[in-house]
């Protein structure tokens, strides 16, 4: 059976913490970090990133563009 | 199979596009505009038209939006961008050409220059942000302003027999025989970020076929000035600005669809 694997990664340093990706996300893969970054906004990161189907709707509502989306078909037994 | 297996350049399926600079945008954040210059600039890309396009630039909050669009831009005076853009498309008829504007922009200041050249049918794109307030200066009442909502200048509600009814603009601009095709549509959610690229296409598209002006409303939050959280905004928005602004196609192929 074939099923799709996705990674996010998010420019930490340009994302402005407005947590939009965080309701956008399906599998809930992604929260908000306890730090925060240069500018002060806590940011967004893959806090459960096993579950990414590589759906691309966190980075299409993500106003500033930070996240960028990998996919992979793999065959599982 | 291991995360760091699958973020490889070949697996690679979205990422910013390369239109847009690496300048960090001035937007507060969870503002619509963001995903809108996207949206735009991923149409132009897709369509390989870069080379081709010129946008107009408004006064507003995306008065620097040629320092974000990686494409040649003009800047024009307050609300005077269809003018600007009816001078260039009349010199290139053949370039492609957008302007981005704002409510304060295009429904107050900019009204005598958007409903002539939208009654003309001058051949260029219309992109109007819609998110019913003077985002820039502080929050004060547009036209745009709901009944009841509170801003700056109008901090118990927005009181319909003194100032006013708000005015649909997109509704309006359809009646006129000049243009061709008119939508307005959402960036909100994953769905309406589609529904609203698509839209972009197709107007750019109505521009290849030198059919007449296409105009895309998108109805978009102002979280810092309706003073709440980007989620709470765009949750305000969908209860209060859609029945007011419905989404979805007002003209297609020069024939209204929808009136309300």
């Amino acid at each position: 059976m074939a099923k799709v694997k996705g990674a996010i990664i998010i420019d930490k340093e340009k994302c402005k913490g407005c947590e939009l990706c965080v309701v956008a996300c399906p599998t809930n893969v992604i929260g908000m970090a306890p730090d925060v970054n240069g500018k002060g906004y806590h940011f967004a990161y893959a806090i459960n990133p096993e579950s990414c189907t590589g759906c691309e709707n966190c980075a299409i509502v993500c106003p500033d563009g930070v996240i960028s989306v990998y996919r992979v078909k793999v065959t599982v037994e | 199979m291991e995360i760091k297996d699958i973020i490889k350049e070949e697996n690679l399926v979205y990422s910013k596009t390369k239109l847009l600079t690496d300048t960090t945008l001035t937007y507060c954040p969870g503002c619509g505009h963001g995903v809108a210059h996207r949206l735009l600039m991923e149409v132009i890309e897709e369509m390989n038209i870069r080379e081709d396009t010129i946008g107009i630039s408004p006064v507003g909050c995306s008065v620097f939006a040629y320092d974000f669009m990686d494409i040649d831009m003009a800047q024009a005076a307050h609300g005077r961008a269809p003018a600007v853009a009816t001078g260039i498309k009349r010199c290139w008829p053949d370039k492609f050409v957008f302007t981005y504007q704002g409510d304060g922009d295009l429904a107050a200041i900019g009204t005598a220059e958007t409903i002539h050249a939208c009654n003309r049918g001058e051949n260029f794109t219309i992109i109007f942000i819609n998110n019913g307030i003077y985002g820039m200066t502080g929050g004060q009442m547009a036209p745009t302003t709901l009944p009841g909502m509170k801003s700056s200048t109008t901090p118990f509600g927005r009181d319909v027999s003194l100032m006013g009814n708000p005015i649909k603009i997109t509704e309006l601009v359809a009646q006129l025989p000049g243009t061709y095709f008119v939508s307005r549509q959402a960036v909100h959610k994953p769905a309406n970020v589609r529904k609203a690229k698509k839209a972009i296409r197709t107007a750019f598209e109505v521009q290849q076929q030198k059919k007449g002006l296409s105009f895309v409303e998108i109805v978009s939050n102002c979280n810092s000035n309706w003073k709440m959280t980007p989620i709470q905004s765009n949750q305000w928005m969908e209860e209060n600005m859609f029945p007011y602004y419905p989404i979805g196609d007002i003209k297609i192929e020069g024939k209204l669809i929808k009136t309300n």
